[in-house]
C-alpha cells in the first residue's frame, strides 16, 4: 500500500451539544478511490464536512500529505489540496456554469493562464457543460449539475477530492456516465474519497471502503472483501 | 468611467439645490441624502450579502448620540462626525462577529433588538445622555439659510462616499464574495471564500455611513431624544427604499430613496389622516409589481455580456 495522503486519527465532532463522531481513525492512500458507506445519520457527510473544515473538530487529528489541518478554516484546507463536492451539488444558480467552473479557482489569482488550461480541461472532459457554460447553473439537469459541481471541484487543482453523495437522485445512465468520469479523474492522478448510498456502485468503483456506523468505524478493507462481508450484505443490500 | 461622469453630473446638479434658495426643498433634499445614505449602507449587508439586517436604527442612533456627547463636551462638530462613523463600525464589528452566524429569520431578529437594548440603555443611563428627557447640542451661530446649507452639502457629501462606496464594493473582489454568500454561503465557504470575514466586512461597511448619518442628524435638528433616533422605522425604511429602487445594485438604492422621499411627502401632504395606511399600500402594490425594483424593469433580460466577467472584475479589485 502507497503511503497514506489522508490519515484521520480519532477524529470527533458535532454540532452544538450533539456529537456525531465519536472517534474516527481513516486512511487514504495516495492515488486510490475510498469509499464511505453507512445508513442515513451515521455521520458520512459530517464527516466529509471536518476534513473539509466546515466543522471544527473537537478532538483528534487529520494530517493530509504531512501536515496537521485539524482546525484550520476551509480556505486554508482547500488550499493544501482537499476540495470537497457537497451533497446537493449546491451550485451557485443564478450564474453561468462556466462563473461556477471558475469559482472552484477562486484561490488562483485570475489572470494565472493555469485557470484557462484547467477550465479546458474540464469541458472537455464534460461536453455537456461546454455546450451549456453561458446557461445559469439552476438550468442544468440533475446529472449536469452533478458534473458542475464536480468540474467544480477539481478547477482547484486538488490531491484529494471528496465527493458527498454522486449518485443521489440522479438517473442510472447519468450515475455511469459520473463513474467513469470520476475513474478518469482518478487515473489522471487525483485522490477520491466519496460517499455513496448506493453500496454496490461505490465498492464497484473504490478499491477501498470504510462502513461508518453512528458515528464510527464499523469495518473497513478491500472492496471485494467488504462487498462478500455478511454485515454488510445483510445491512445495505439486503440479500 | 461612461457610467460614473451621469452620476457625477446629478450630483453636481443636486449640489447647486441652494441656487433655488428654498429652505423647504433644502430640508427635503437633505433628508433624501439622508435616506440614501441609509438605503445604500442597507445594500451592502442586505442586498449584496443576502443578509437582511435591521440594525440601521441602532447604528443610526448610535451615531447620534456618540456625535451629540462628544460635541456637547466641546469636541469640534466635524470631528465628531467622523467619531460617530468610527464608533459604528467598531460597534458593527463587534456585533457582526456575534450575530453574523445567524442565518434568516433569525438573523433579523438578533439585529431588529439591538436598536431597542440601544433605546434602553440610553434612556436609563441618564447621566450621559441625558435619559428620557433628551439631549440638547450646542447652537451653531450662523444664519438659518446657512446651517441648512451646510447641512445639505455635508449629508450630501456622505450619500455620495456612501455610494462611492457601493461602486468599489460592487467591483471589487469582497462583492463578487458577498453575492456568492448570498447565492450559497455554504458553497462560497468550500471554493475558499472567507465568509465570516467578508460578512463582518459587509456589517461594518453597512454602519460606518449611518453612524455618520445619525451624527449629522444631531447637529441639524439640535435636539435628539432616544425614541426619535432608536426608531424601529429608522431599520424598516432603508430596506423598502433598497427594494423600491433595486437591492443589490449600486444605484438602485439611490433611485428608492428619492421615489420614498417623494411618496412619503406627497402622501402625507394630500392624505393628513390615513398616510400612513396609504403609504403602506402603495409600497406593498410597487415592491408586488416590481420584484426587481425600478432597476429591474431596465434589466430583466440583460445577460453578462462577457463571459470572463465574475474574474475581470475580481481583478479590478487588486
Amino acid at each position: 500500500m502507497a503511503k497514506p495522503l489522508l490519515s484521520v486519527a480519532g477524529l470527533e465532532a458535532g454540532y452544538g451539544d450533539i456529537q456525531v463522531l465519536w472517534g474516527v481513525d481513516l486512511e487514504v492512500a495516495e492515488g486510490d478511490i475510498v469509499c464511505l458507506v453507512g445508513s442515513n445519520g451515521a455521520g458520512k457527510t459530517t464527516l466529509l464536512k471536518t476534513i473539509s473544515g466546515l466543522v471544527k473538530p473537537s478532538a483528534g487529528s487529520v494530517r493530509f500529505a504531512g501536515e496537521e489541518l485539524a482546525g484550520s478554516g476551509p480556505g486554508a484546507i482547500l488550499g493544501a489540496g482537499i476540495a470537497q463536492v457537497p451533497e446537493g451539488r449546491r451550485l451557485f444558480r443564478t450564474m453561468s456554469v462556466r462563473d461556477n467552473l471558475l469559482m472552484g479557482a477562486y484561490l488562483r489569482k485570475p489572470s494565472d493562464p493555469s485557470v484557462g488550461e484547467d477550465l479546458d480541461r474540464v469541458m472537455q472532459m464534460f461536453p455537456r457543460l461546454a455546450e451549456r457554460a453561458r446557461q445559469d447553473a439552476g438550468t442544468l439537469s440533475g446529472g449536469e449539475q452533478q458534473m458542475c459541481a464536480i468540474g467544480r471541484g477539481i478547477m482547484s487543482r486538488p490531491k484529494l477530492l471528496m465527493i458527498d453523495e454522486l449518485s443521489l437522485g440522479l438517473a442510472p445512465r447519468a450515475v455511469e456516465l459520473l463513474s467513469e468520469s470520476l475513474l478518469e479523474i482518478n487515473r489522471a492522478g487525483t485522490t477520491v474519497l466519496l460517499i455513496e448510498q448506493d453500496v454496490l456502485t461505490a465498492l464497484e468503483i473504490a478499491s477501498r471502503g470504510y462502513v461508518l456506523d453512528r458515528g464510527r468505524v464499523l469495518m473497513s478493507g478491500p472492496s471485494a472483501v467488504l462487498a462478500e462481508a455478511p454485515e454488510v450484505r445483510e445491512a445495505y443490500i439486503g440479500a | 468611467m461612461t457610467r460614473v461622469l451621469p452620476v457625477v453630473l446629478v450630483i453636481a446638479l443636486v449640489a447647486a439645490l441652494p441656487l433655488l434658495g428654498d429652505n423647504y426643498l433644502l430640508r427635503l433634499g437633505t433628508m433624501g441624502a439622508m435616506y440614501a445614505v441609509m438605503a445604500l449602507s442597507w445594500n451592502v449587508i442586505g442586498g449584496f450579502a443576502g443578509y437582511p439586517s435591521f440594525a440601521t436604527a441602532a447604528f443610526f442612533g448610535l451615531g447620534a448620540y456618540t456625535g451629540a456627547i462628544l460635541q456637547g463636551a466641546g469636541v469640534y462638530m466635524p470631528l465628531a462626525w467622523v467619531a460617530a462613523c468610527l464608533a459604528a463600525a467598531l460597534f458593527a464589528g463587534l456585533l457582526g462577529l456575534a450575530i453574523l452566524h445567524l442565518k434568516g429569520h433569525y438573523f433579523a431578529i438578533a439585529s431588529l433588538v439591538v436598536a431597542e437594548v440601544l433605546l434602553e440603555i440610553t434612556t436609563s443611563w441618564t447621566s450621559l445622555t441625558g435619559g428620557g428627557m433628551g439631549l440638547n447640542l450646542p447652537i451653531l451661530r450662523i444664519s438659518v439659510d446657512a446651517q441648512a446649507r451646510l447641512f445639505f452639502w455635508a449629508m450630501l457629501a456622505l450619500a455620495s462616499l456612501t455610494l462611492a462606496m457601493n461602486w468599489i464594493v460592487a467591483n471589487h473582489r469582497l462583492g463578487f464574495g458577498l453575492r456568492c454568500i448570498r447565492q450559497n454561503e455554504d458553497a462560497s465557504g468550500m471554493v475558499g471564500i472567507n465568509t465570516t470575514l467578508y460578512k463582518v466586512i459587509a456589517f461594518i461597511l453597512s454602519a460606518v455611513f449611518v453612524g455618520g448619518a445619525g451624527a449629522l442628524y444631531a447637529s441639524w435638528v439640535f435636539y435628539i431624544e432616544p425614541p426619535d433616533v432608536f426608531a424601529t422605522l429608522t431599520s424598516v425604511k432603508p430596506i423598502v427604499m433598497a427594494l423600491l429602487g433595486g437591492a443589490g445594485t449600486v444605484l438602485g438604492p439611490v433611485i428608492g430613496a428619492v421615489l420614498f422621499l417623494v411618496m412619503e411627502e406627497l402622501v402625507w401632504r394630500n392624505l393628513l389622516e390615513i398616510h400612513a395606511a396609504a403609504l403602506g399600500i402603495l409600497i406593498v402594490i410597487l415592491i408586488f409589481f416590481l420584484p426587481g425594483g425600478v432597476l429591474g424593469l431596465f434589466k430583466r433580460r440583460r445577460k453578462p455580456a462577457a463571459p470572463s466577467r465574475p474574474l475581470a472584475s475580481a481583478e479590478a479589485g487588486r
